[in-house]
Order: structure tokens, then C-alpha cells, then sequence
């Protein structure tokens, strides 16, 4: 294998660390998130979160004003009166997440020396954490890996021999993946992050770490530091991806191969059927990904090797090589992979190629649209359930919608000239 | 610092946006970190626009904070110009460039470039969306016009007639994200046509560069949107001495006393009283039988300065609601707000905390409230029908059939718009006379345009519990009590538990039972 690495600079049009506020919270309905920065961070957060259904949500900001950045007021006792409001307010929060945010990054206030101020305060009654989702430091789903890196610290530890899947999966997904290596023979498995912030994992020399997303570098790092043992396979996307990342897991655990088939097989089976009506939409086509997920190998992967689609680029905010090495080497002779962006020069490649579907983010599609390419939000892959084998066929179909949404509306929207965009 | 869950407007960068996203051939060199991108989907989502703004991010990293972050800006200002050939440029910076204090602005200006640079300072930590929307605006047509100023402003607004042309005017605020504006252009264009008054330039709307330039040659600017365009028509009638219309024509009564303005500024006969009665259905639809029923709903009004303001004029002149509550998270338009809530007996409310907002709508108890987005959320708990009526903007509120607020067919609009959530008058009717049938459970409510079904039972049930649990320590809802209040219909029950309970607490009982539900009524209709 030798996929063509090339890398880019330039404007970037990708969400920040602070985005994954959006799916975490969810996760942990006992843990709020306080971002600590502007009115625009704020801003981005409801945006990003699309629309406004919640009662009150688990995540705010603490808007930083001019008194505090002119330090009339100190900012740290603004920063505490701001917390003991909220936990007054809210007093079922067990986990506060002290967010930095680009202008907390740039004015050095120190959230660790908050957060260990106000642990001290509140004597365990909350636990406060914090971590960095600023803009100048994380993109868009690194902020969950900043998010566990910083509870790793607070695991307890064990010996126990356990298999930990890290990394934040719908719950049921997250049920069917642990019933299943239940079923190859794995017994003791735990999540990072939990579904209560209070009952975190073990973690120790007996652990075994499977990562469920491939944004999780710098959390892989300190679960090593702490005994466990990372390991690399592809990510659990679509069938082969799953299949190899569980038969990882049940070889770490020396699981015997026969059982493991046994298993496995009726599944990868299932998957392929569900995968059929799915291939035969996509294969053939061309598909540009635009850097933002950190999703983006693993999909590419998928949709190469198991739905038949050609990849014409594949963009990667970053690249960690080591963890990617899997699914680098899955990838065909050549494969154009675009670390970074130049998003103008991105743009102009994406019109250059025509491909059949662009994956990209949010402020994007609806100009590719208008343009009559087809595109599928980046976004939407980090919110559905697309992990393991079972979800296969519904991940083909996040990507096969879009295609065949065109084929069904746009000669009745465009009987005269059917192939032409109108909107641009 | 400042504790937000939800914000009513954003930073005032995006105000900027707004503006140059709003016109043509003016473009935006953004000094921001990646994620302030985010931006973009306010207007290629929110409001389905095929474009991508016209703004490039410098997105500097943490790495380049070391380095030279002005040769980025620099490097960002030229790739902009040499790729977007703008007319005009706008270079700002967002809240964390302010801090690492670049000044891009004036880096930009003194690049040499051939186009007028704009140089937006726009403090992020005091100021909000609209003010960085009106600052901009502001800013762009000072600059642009600062050639053709005179030395001393002379303009007649009369001179049309001399000219033996028809009068001209500017409208001037509706901008992208802004609320309706799309269609109460075209309404307010068809308004002052009808009246042989010809629209010179719409801006920031549709405007490039060439239209700034002529703004100067109309007889009249119409301020449509206060909180965009209120210092620009200040500057212009300061400089050139062109007036402005201040009456927005939101209602049957403003559209006429904005018709009454205009002509009067522009020396022209004014408009007869009686064309809003041949123009418009809402004078009719209020005053046929079927709405009598609406005499005296209970209204909760907040959202931007605007049209909070025209929605309490409307709701008491041209409806016969009677307004419970009236606020607005524009602090600029806190004034007239103030006023306005004066008048009907009331204290304003000016707050951009949507959980105050949400509590002084459950203390006010309406039947209606007319808010935003937000208040939609807030009275879909509290189980009260809703309409929206301002920003912030949702998806839903840029509809694909023509809906505007303003002029004749603006109030239709907003007939329908804030009615439909209420019961039918003749429904109600009939549904308070069947209302022992089985057929009308709890939860029939089928002109409630949010939920229907026993959800909306059980959201009523949540209302009615919320504020009981105020005076729980004090009072005793006794079976007999409880039994006679189910009988009453589920969208006054709330209303009748609250008076009961006002009037237990008033006469200081500490139990209430049906009789103390009679004695209430009796007290409160008497």
C-alpha cells in the first residue's frame, strides 16, 4: 500500500473542540459542561446544536465582559460566583467540565488552578474538571478526546482483566457491541466515557483498549501511561472495519478463532446483504471528503472497500499516522489523503472533479447543493449510530440517500434540463 | 462574566457578516480562529442560502500566536482581494483576535489596496450581533460617501416636485438573518408604488457598492429596521441632510401612520384613514363575530425591540388582547420599550436571560405569547400556544411562501399567524358547550399548532403543577376542589387553579375545596 500523503494550509472552514459538547452532554446527563469564553462561543454551541429544544441545557458559557478582561474584576472569583450559580441551580450535576475556549487560551486563565480551587470548595459533592476545546489548539471532535484525557487521571485503579471501549457510542450500539463480545467470551467490559460521569472505568495493567473513534490520541496516550495496553486496528465502521477491530479485541484475549468465526460470520454475512441495495447505488461513484470529523479514513475506507465508490480526496484535519496505520494501509495504491486544508483551493478541486458526493460541513453543503453537487454533512456521522457490524448497512445508506434523492426529485425539478444546477 | 445557556444575538462579528453577507461585491477578511467558521451556517442553514458568505477567516492557531499573526492577516487580505475581487472590503477581527491585537484593519488599509478597505472595530466583549450589524452598515456608507459630503448639508426632500419626477426614497436595514425581511422589501416596495413613490436603493439587502454611492440622491430614507439602520439615517440625515421615516410599518395602525410620515416628509397629501380597512383583512377578520373571542386573551410579548414594540400595538389596538407582559433583549430599544409597557400598565422587561424571560412568562400567565424561538420552547412547556415574531433565526422562520410583517398583507400575515395558534371562536364555543361529550378528553386541542393529543395534557398538567408548587407550603386543593377543577375545560384550568388559589390566599383560607372555586369565579368576574 502507499495512499499519496500530501498536506495543505490555508483558511479552514471546520467546527472547534467545542462542538463535541454537543454529543457529550448527552452522554453523561449528569455532567454539565461551562465553557469558559466568549458571546461567539456561545454562539457556536447553539448553532452547532441546530436547534433549540432543550429545557434547560447541560452546557452553558460564562461570557467573559470587558471587567473581566481588563481585570477590574478577577476573573477567577467571577469564574467561581459563575459556578456555585449554576451547580445552585442545577443540583443534580455530579461532573463539571471547565471548557477553555480560544480567548480563556490567549488570556492564560488557568481552568486547571479553577478546577482545583473549586474541587477543594465543594469537597466532592462535584467533581470539576477541565480540559481545552479553544479553536487555536482542537478541532471539532478532538475536543472529546480532550474531554476524556481529562478524566483519565480520575480513573481508579485495577488489575482486572477488562476490555475498555473509549470513545462516546449511542447506547445502543454500545448494548449490542458489548453483548457481543460477550458472546465470543469477553466478560468484563466497561465504556469511556461511562453513562454516568460518576461511575468511571477502572483502568490498570489488565486493560485492554479498544478505541471506538480514531480522534482519541492524546486519551490513548494517558490510558498507556496508566498500564493499559492501546490497541491498533481499523475503527469499528462498516462490516470489515468492525469485523477486524472485534477480532483484535478477542485476540488480545486470546479468544480461539473457530468461536470468534462462529460469531462473526452470520453477521458479516447479514451486513452484506444489508449493504446490496446500498452498493448498487454507490459503486462507481466519486466521493470528496472534506476534512472535519477525523472520521474521514475510516469512511473513506468503508466506502471504497465495501460499497464501491471511488475516492477522489480524502481530507484529514490531522493526521496521527500511528493510529491510522490500519486504515492507511486499507486504502487503495494512490489515494489522494489532504491533511489540513486550504479550504478556496479545496473548493476548487471539488468543482475541478465533479464528484458525486462531497462529505463536508455544515456552511458547505447547501453552496455545493446550489451548485448541483451532492453532499452529505460531516456532522450527521458523529450523532448517528454508525458503529459495528450491524450498522453497516444503515451507514451505506447516510451516504446512498443523497444520491438517490436526486434521482427521484430532480427530473420532475428539472424536466428541461435535467443535469443542470439552477441554484448557483 | 456573565452565566448564558442560550443567546438571543450573537457576537457582533456576525452582525458584520450579515451586512456583507447582505450585499454585493463586498467582501470580509474575518481575523479568527478556526471555529469561528461556524458562522457560515447561519446562512447557508438557517436561512437555506445557496451562497457561502463572503468571508475569509485568517484561522490562526495556537502555533502562529508565537510567529508574525499580522504577516497572516496580510497574507489572508491579499489572497481575498486577488480571488473575490471585491468592490469594497470589510477587515475585522473576532473576539480572540481582539486580544492578540493585530489591528487588521489598519494592516489592510495600509496594503495599497485599489478598493475602499473598511476598517471594523467591533468590541466583542460589550457588544452584541445587531450593534456590530448597525456599526457595520454604518461604517461601509460612511465610507463610501465621505467624498460626497457636503460642507454644508442642503437637501429638500420637495425637490421631486421641481425635478417633475416621481419622489424617491431609500429603504434602508433589512439585511440576511434578519426577520422576514426578504418579503417585507418587496411589500414595502409594492406599499409606496401603490402611493407613486419609487424605491431608489435597498440596503444592505441586494445593495453592491454602486448603490451606496447613490443613496445620496433620494428625497427620504425609510429606517424599515431601527436596530441596522438607525445610525445610518442619523449620519445621513446629519451630513446630507436627508430626513428619515421612524414609523415602522408593522400593523394596520403603524402602516398608516408610516404612510401618513412619508408622505408628510416628502410634502405630498397624505393617505386616506380608510385604506387600510380596502387594503388589508385584518380590520375585518378582528371585528367579525368569530373573534370576538379573542377580546381580552391574555398576550406575552417579548423579542427584539422592533417587533415587540409593533406586537403591543397591534395585539391592543387591532385585536382587543390584553397584554400581560412586554419585554425585549435589545438593550438599545430599551426606551421605547419602557414606554410602551408604561402605557399598557406594565413594567418591561429587558433581559436577554431567557430562564427570566421564561419565568415572567409563567408569572403573567398568558394565552398567547408572541416571542422567539426561545419563548416557543418556554410556552410549549408551560403549554401556551405560541407565534414567533423576532430573530433569533430558525430555519422555520424563512418560510418558502412570501410572509412578510410589514404593510397590508404584513398584517394578514400576522392575523393568521398569532390567531391560528389560539382555539377557533366558534370551536371554542362549541367545545366549552360539548365539553361533557366523551369524545373531548383532556388533550383535545386541535388548533393548538404545536401538540395536539394527551402530550399536550400532560404539558398542561406540568404548567398547572409549576405553579403550584410556589404557594405548596400555604394551600390545600382538597379532593372535592380537585374533582371540580377537572370539569373545567384543560385550557382555562390553569387560569382558574391560579385565580383560585389567588383569591384562598387573599381571603385567607388555607383549603380549597369546589365552593372555594365558586366564591373565586364569582370574585374575579364581579
Amino acid at each position: 500500500m502507499s495512499a499519496n500523503l500530501l498536506k495543505e494550509t490555508g483558511p479552514r472552514e471546520v467546527f472547534c473542540g467545542l462542538t463535541s459538547i454537543v454529543w457529550l452532554h448527552r452522554r453523561m446527563p449528569d455532567a454539565f459542561f461551562l465553557v469558559v469564553g466568549s458571546r461567539t462561543c456561545a454562539h457556536l454551541i447553539q448553532s452547532a446544536a441546530g436547534v433549540m429544544i432543550f429545557a434547560e441545557p447541560r452546557f452553558g458559557t460564562a461570557i467573559l465582559s470587558e471587567r473581566d478582561l481588563a481585570g477590574l474584576a478577577d476573573a477567577h472569583e467571577e469564574l467561581d460566583r459563575v459556578c456555585c450559580e449554576l451547580l445552585q441551580r442545577r443540583p443534580e450535576i455530579r461532573t463539571l467540565f471547565l471548557v477553555g475556549s480560544c480567548p480563556s487560551e490567549v488570556i492564560k486563565l488557568d481552568l486547571a488552578r479553577a478546577a482545583e480551587r473549586l474541587n477543594e470548595e465543594l469537597q466532592g459533592r462535584v467533581r470539576v474538571v477541565n480540559y481545552s476545546g479553544s479553536g487555536i489548539e482542537t478541532t471539532f471532535t478532538q475536543g472529546e478526546d480532550g474531554a476524556l484525557a481529562a478524566l483519565v487521571p480520575l480513573l481508579p485503579a485495577s488489575d482486572e482483566r477488562q476490555l475498555l471501549l473509549v470513545g462516546t457510542l449511542a447506547d445502543a450500539v454500545e448494548d449490542r457491541l458489548i453483548h457481543l463480545f460477550g458472546r465470543l467470551g469477553i466478560s468484563t467490559i466497561r465504556s469511556l466515557p461511562p453513562r454516568q460521569s460518576t461511575e468511571l472505568p477502572a483502568v490498570g495493567p489488565g486493560t485492554t483498549v479498544l478505541l471506538t473513534q480514531p480522534f482519541l490520541t492524546e486519551t490513548a496516550r494517558l490510558l498507556k501511561h496508566r498500564g493499559a495496553t492501546v490497541l491498533t486496528a481499523p475503527f469499528p465502521l462498516g462490516a470489515e472495519g468492525s469485523r477486524r477491530w472485534m477480532e483484535a479485541g478477542a485476540a488480545a484475549f486470546h479468544l480461539p478463532k473457530e468461536r470468534v468465526a462462529e460469531v462473526l460470520d452470520p453477521l458479516e454475512e447479514r451486513a452484506r446483504i444489508a449493504l446490496r441495495p446500498h452498493r448498487e447505488v454507490l459503486e462507481g461513484k466519486r466521493i470528496f471528503l472534506l476534512p472535519e470529523s477525523q472520521l474521514e479514513l475510516p469512511l473513506a475506507r468503508f466506502l471504497q472497500r465495501e460499497c464501491g465508490m471511488e475516492l477522489v480526496e480524502v481530507g484529514t484535519p490531522y493526521l496521527n499516522r500511528d493510529q491510522m496505520a490500519e486504515e492507511l494501509a486499507l486504502l487503495p495504491e494512490g489515494t489522494r489523503v489532504m491533511e489540513g486544508q486550504h479550504v478556496e483551493q479545496q473548493l476548487d478541486r471539488v468543482r475541478e472533479h465533479k464528484p458525486d458526493l462531497v462529505v463536508c460541513g455544515m456552511g458547505l453543503a447547501n453552496p455545493l447543493e446550489a451548485e448541483g453537487i451532492a453532499t452529505k454533512w460531516s456532522i450527521e456521522l458523529v450523532f448517528s449510530p454508525i458503529h459495528g457490524i450491524d450498522q453497516a448497512g444503515d451507514l451505506a445508506e447516510l451516504f446512498s440517500r443523497p444520491l438517490r434523492r436526486r434521482q427521484l426529485i430532480h427530473p420532475g425539478l428539472h424536466p428541461i434540463n435535467p443535469d443542470q444546477p439552477v441554484h448557483a | 462574566m456573565q452565566l448564558t445557556l442560550w443567546t438571543y444575538e450573537g457576537p457582533p462579528h456576525v452582525g458584520a457578516m450579515r451586512i456583507a453577507a447582505s450585499m454585493e461585491g463586498v467582501h470580509y477578511v474575518l481575523h479568527a480562529p478556526q471555529g469561528d467558521t461556524y458562522a457560515d451556517l447561519l446562512f447557508t442553514m438557517i436561512e437555506r442560502r445557496g451562497k457561502r458568505p463572503p468571508v475569509t477567516y485568517t484561522t490562526f492557531q495556537a502555533r502562529d500566536l508565537g510567529g508574525d499573526t499580522a504577516e497572516l492577516v496580510k497574507r489572508h487580505v491579499r489572497e481575498a482581494v486577488d480571488r473575490f475581487q471585491p468592490n469594497a472590503l470589510l477587515v475585522g477581527e473576532s473576539c480572540t483576535a481582539e486580544l492578540i491585537q493585530d489591528q487588521p484593519g489598519a494592516l489592510a488599509q495600509g496594503m495599497g489596496l485599489t478598493m475602499p478597505v473598511v476598517n471594523l472595530e467591533l468590541p466583542a466583549y460589550s457588544k452584541k450581533e445587531n450593534w456590530g450589524a448597525a456599526e457595520t452598515l454604518y461604517q461601509l456608507v460612511r465610507n463610501l460617501l465621505k467624498d460626497q459630503v457636503p460642507s454644508q448639508p442642503s437637501h429638500d426632500p420637495n425637490a421631486w416636485k421641481a425635478e417633475g419626477r416621481r419622489p424617491r426614497v431609500n429603504l434602508l436595514g433589512p439585511s440576511l438573518l434578519g426577520f422576514r425581511c426578504r418579503d417585507d422589501v418587496l411589500e414595502v416596495q409594492r406599499l409606496l408604488t401603490m402611493h407613486g413613490i419609487d424605491v431608489g436603493v435597498v440596503a444592505p439587502l441586494g445593495a453592491g457598492v454602486e448603490d451606496v454611492l447613490r443613496l445620496p440622491k433620494a428625497d427620504l430614507n425609510v429606517c424599515l429596521y431601527p436596530e441596522v439602520a438607525e445610525s445610518t439615517c442619523s449620519w445621513l440625515e446629519r451630513n446630507f441632510g436627508i430626513p428619515f421615516s421612524r414609523t415602522v410599518p408593522i400593523g394596520v395602525g403603524a402602516t398608516h401612520d408610516f404612510l401618513v410620515e412619508v408622505h408628510r416628509l416628502l410634502g405630498m397629501e397624505p393617505p386616506s384613514a380608510e385604506e387600510g380597512y380596502r387594503r388589508s383583512r385584518l380590520p375585518w377578520y378582528s371585528e367579525s363575530v368569530d373573534s370576538t373571542y379573542l377580546t381580552g386573551k391574555r398576550v406575552f410579548i417579548f423579542g427584539d425591540g422592533t417587533h415587540a414594540l409593533a406586537a403591543a400595538r397591534i395585539c391592543k389596538e387591532e385585536l382587543g388582547f390584553t397584554v400581560v407582559g412586554l419585554g425585549t433583549y435589545s438593550r438599545e430599544m430599551a426606551r421605547p420599550v419602557r414606554t410602551a409597557a408604561k402605557e399598557l400598565g406594565l413594567e418591561a422587561l429587558i433581559c436577554d436571560d431567557y430562564l427570566a424571560v421564561e419565568t415572567a412568562m409563567a408569572e403573567a400567565a398568558p394565552e398567547l405569547v408572541l416571542g422567539t424561538q426561545m419563548e416557543r420552547h418556554s410556552a410549549k412547556r408551560l403549554g401556551i400556544p405560541c407565534a414567533v415574531i423576532s430573530t433569533p433565526m430558525h430555519v422555520q422562520d424563512v418560510p418558502a411562501r412570501t410572509s412578510p410583517q410589514m404593510g397590508w398583507e404584513g398584517a394578514n400575515v400576522i392575523f393568521d399567524d398569532w390567531v391560528h395558534p389560539l382555539m377557533m371562536g366558534l370551536e371554542e364555543h362549541l367545545i366549552g358547550m360539548f365539553r361533557h361529550d366523551f369524545e373531548f378528553v383532556d388533550g383535545h386541542q386541535s388548533h393548538l399548532g404545536h401538540s395536539g393529543g394527551s402530550g399536550a395534557g400532560v404539558d398542561t398538567k406540568t404548567a398547572e403543577h409549576a405553579t403550584v408548587e410556589v404557594d405548596e407550603h400555604a394551600l390545600i386543593w382538597t379532593d372535592d376542589g380537585e374533582a371540580e377543577l377537572k370539569k373545567i375545560p384543560f385550557f382555562v384550568r390553569g387560569k382558574v387553579r391560579r385565580n383560585a388559589e389567588a383569591y384562598a390566599l387573599q381571603v385567607g383560607c388555607r383549603e380549597i375545596n369546589s365552593e372555594t372555586l365558586y366564591d373565586a369565579k364569582a370574585h374575579y368576574k364581579a
